[in-house]
């Protein structure tokens, strides 16, 4: 059985956020309008967190684009009451729209706050609500949601390649974030597979995972910036080892 | 040579009045009280049409009020379990007018604080998939979630609770029985269940009363750990402490005690019970608040010492945020009413009055509402990854519904001593005969209790 997961190189992270604009397209996530944002009710289900290094004017910006980590060892899900998120076969961290209740403890307990919860009923602003994907079910008020690794795009190419009796190819899913990455810096596959390019890059000297001393074994793997001044990263490897790999 | 007790006729009169004759200020009250919860049911009513979102909470402080009403209200339920249990297995014999309503307020706060985890429910009308029960598709709810454990717990605390309440009124109800007719007399000789005061009838009473007094007092602990638990089960900073447990249980006690004593003040007062809620009472219940406001004192400070000591980044932020930043006017509020005013009010035994302990127990009560919402909302506003902080406060649905469910509770309270005796009337004749056999006046049984009404 397959193993979902993602490396991300942040050193082709561009901080564009067109997987933004492009999950949010992909999975029907809501808008809900500049005065509710301000509030902190935005939904975003991937977002590029950026830091700003150094004192004027020698200021660097850092971007990690930051989802679902997929963890293994969820924190999320042993909290949940009426297991409304739970962990699929696959690996993937699931959320049940029609089971949740909503009591919001998941997000609690997620140390990379990815989960995002739908105070009203969802709304788009003109002209989005004309562009709903049909493969993605529309989440009501009051329940839960997060990034799904696209499952909708996981269960269309089995199903295809389960009807021409083959296996599915190593980058044949594409979930919408990394298909919209002009840098193409996220990178999704089979991490069970050796020879996928996640398992490859997710072997990198530069590989590191979010927050990673708390246990929770996230599937979503990072590749440090190299130090472009100086030609080489943190590990003195050169840099393109990520490229060369491809 | 102290002042005469009250006969026990004097005791039935006093304390039987406020059932059997009713004035205008209770209606004038129970409007008042009835106008409050009606604001709350609507604000809650709009809060489900519209969705959760006119509350105040967000992203990321996705609790707030609600839970801090919740874990604030099941803290006052301990006011009943420790004053009626612990005092009732120790024998102490001044704890006999307060006992009922120490148990009163349990079952009210329980049954109030038990709301609050369905009001702040995404889907309210859906709480029901918290009971196992059983169905077609076989979904059981999650046994490893915090949350089930409170569901369970707080329903066995509210049953024992109930029992506890119900079982020492029996020979009361009798008595209230005997003395009223038609329909009122129907409805109470169901509830005193054929109540005649035997010999045997005395007997089962009084060791059922012992079994619950012992049983109730794990409950009522196990309760309040697992609220604690709540948080402390989770990873985030400041919430993830091995002394939460034992903290909650502490800071319950502490409000519950606090509770009990505004109770008593009040009831003091409107029912004009000067003579069994005596200096004494307060006095006692006084010391009492003193040793656990030191008690919380020392848990707090082994809390906030630890974290601050251990200079560790995620923590920090949130003890930060709490002693010097953004929620330092409430922290201090917290600590001046926790710790520093009982300390002067309680301490001293000049202003130990009614009034000082009053006061004490009311800023007590306020502050560990505060206590309460510092553990809840500055953790949430500060996650690990500190791109996402954030900050919270409450609209005015949050707000009408607090106000209107503390009117909700105060109203239980006040139709609860119209249908019932708030004191109990044999517990508080027995507590004299004792006296008055000690005092080697050989009061004949027969003559110092009406037929039943008090064990022979």
């Amino acid at each position: 059985m397959a193993e979902w997961a993602m490396v991300i190189d942040l050193d082709r992270c561009t901080g564009c956020e067109a997987c933004v604009a492009a999950c949010r397209a992909e999975n029907n996530v809501p808008t809900r309008g500049e005065e509710e944002c301000a509030k902190g009710r935005h939904q975003s289900w991937i977002r590029v967190e950026r830091y700003l290094e150094g004192e004027f004017p020698d200021v660097r910006a850092r971007f990690i684009p930051v989802l679902c980590q997929h963890c293994d060892n969820a924190p999320c899900e042993p909290v949940c009451p009426v297991f409304a998120t739970y962990h699929n076969p696959e690996g993937l961290n699931v959320q049940v729209y029609n089971r949740c209740v909503g009591t919001r403890f998941c997000a609690n307990n997620c140390p990379y706050t990815v989960r995002f919860f739908n105070f009203f009923a969802p709304a788009w602003d003109e002209p989005l609500n004309y562009q709903l994907n049909p493969d993605v079910s529309v989440r009501m008020s009051g329940v839960m949601e997060k990034c799904t690794f696209c499952v909708q795009r996981i269960q269309k190419v089995q199903g295809i390649a389960k009807d021409e009796r083959r296996a599915v190819r190593d980058g044949e899913i594409q979930p919408a974030c990394a298909q919209a990455c002009p840098a193409e810096a996220i990178v999704f596959g089979d991490r069970s597979d050796p020879e996928s390019r996640v398992s490859l890059l997710g072997r990198s000297g530069r590989r590191f995972q979010l927050l990673e001393d708390l246990g929770t074994q996230p599937r979503v793997v990072y590749l440090k910036r190299d130090s472009w001044e100086e030609g080489r990263n943190s590990e003195g490897e050169r840099r393109g080892t990520s490229a060369s790999v491809k | 040579m102290e002042r005469p007790h009250p006969s026990n006729r004097q005791i039935n009169e006093d304390l039987l009045r406020p059932i059997l004759h009713t004035s205008w200020r209770f209606y004038a009250a129970t409007l008042l009280l009835g106008l409050s919860l009606l604001a709350a049911v609507l604000a809650w009513s709009y809060q489900i049409h519209r969705g959760i979102g006119v509350a105040g909470i967000r992203y990321p402080v996705m609790w707030a009020f609600y839970i801090t009403n919740f874990v604030f209200w099941i803290g006052i339920s301990h006011a009943g379990t420790l004053i009626s249990a612990i005092l009732r297995l120790v024998n102490a014999g001044w704890r006999r007018p307060i006992t009922r309503c120490a148990e009163a307020i349990t079952v009210f706060a329980l049954m109030v604080g038990s709301m609050f985890p369905i009001i702040h429910l995404g889907r309210p009308w859906l709480f029901f998939w918290l009971i196992p029960y059983p169905n077609e598709r076989l979904i059981w709810p999650n046994f490893r979630s915090p949350l089930m454990w409170d569901f369970m717990a707080i329903n066995t605390y509210l049953i024992g609770s109930v029992t506890y309440l119900y079982l020492p009124m029996v020979p009361d109800l009798a008595a209230v029985r005997d003395r009223s007719r038609g329909l009122r007399r129907k409805i109470y000789s169901l509830l005193a269940l054929g109540w005649q005061g035997t010999a045997t009838q005395w007997n089962r009473l009084e060791r059922a009363i012992s079994i619950m007094a012992v049983i109730i007092v794990p409950v009522a602990v196990s309760v309040h750990t697992i609220v604690s638990w709540d948080f402390a089960m989770t990873l985030n900073p400041m919430w993830k402490s091995t002394i939460f447990g034992p903290y909650f249980v502490v800071g319950a006690i502490f409000s519950g005690i606090a509770a009990l004593i505004l109770a008593m003040a009040v009831l003091r007062k409107i029912l004009r019970l000067e003579e069994y809620l005596k200096p004494l009472h307060f006095d006692n219940l006084g010391k009492l608040l003193l040793t656990m406001s030191c008690l919380w004192f020392y848990f707090t400070f082994a809390e906030y010492l630890t974290v601050w000591y251990n200079n560790e980044p995620h923590e920090l932020v949130v003890f930060r945020s709490k002693v010097s930043g953004r929620y330092a006017p409430l922290f201090w509020t917290m600590m001046a009413g926790n710790f520093v005013i009982p300390m002067i009010l309680l301490g001293i035994r000049r202003l130990r009055t009614i009034t000082g302990t009053a006061i004490a127990a009311f800023t007590v009560v306020v502050a560990m509402w505060l206590e309460r919402f510092l553990i809840i909302v500055p953790t949430l506003a500060h996650p690990r990854l500190p791109f996402v902080r954030g900050t919270y406060a409450p609209t005015w649905v949050e707000i009408t519904i607090t106000v209107g469910t503390v009117a909700y509770f105060a109203l239980l309270y006040l139709i609860f001593t119209k249908l019932f005796p708030i004191i109990s009337l044999w517990e508080l004749k027995e507590g004299y005969r004792e006296r008055r056999a000690r005092t080697s006046l050989a009061v004949p049984v027969a003559a110092a209790s009406g037929a039943g009404e008090l064990r022979p």
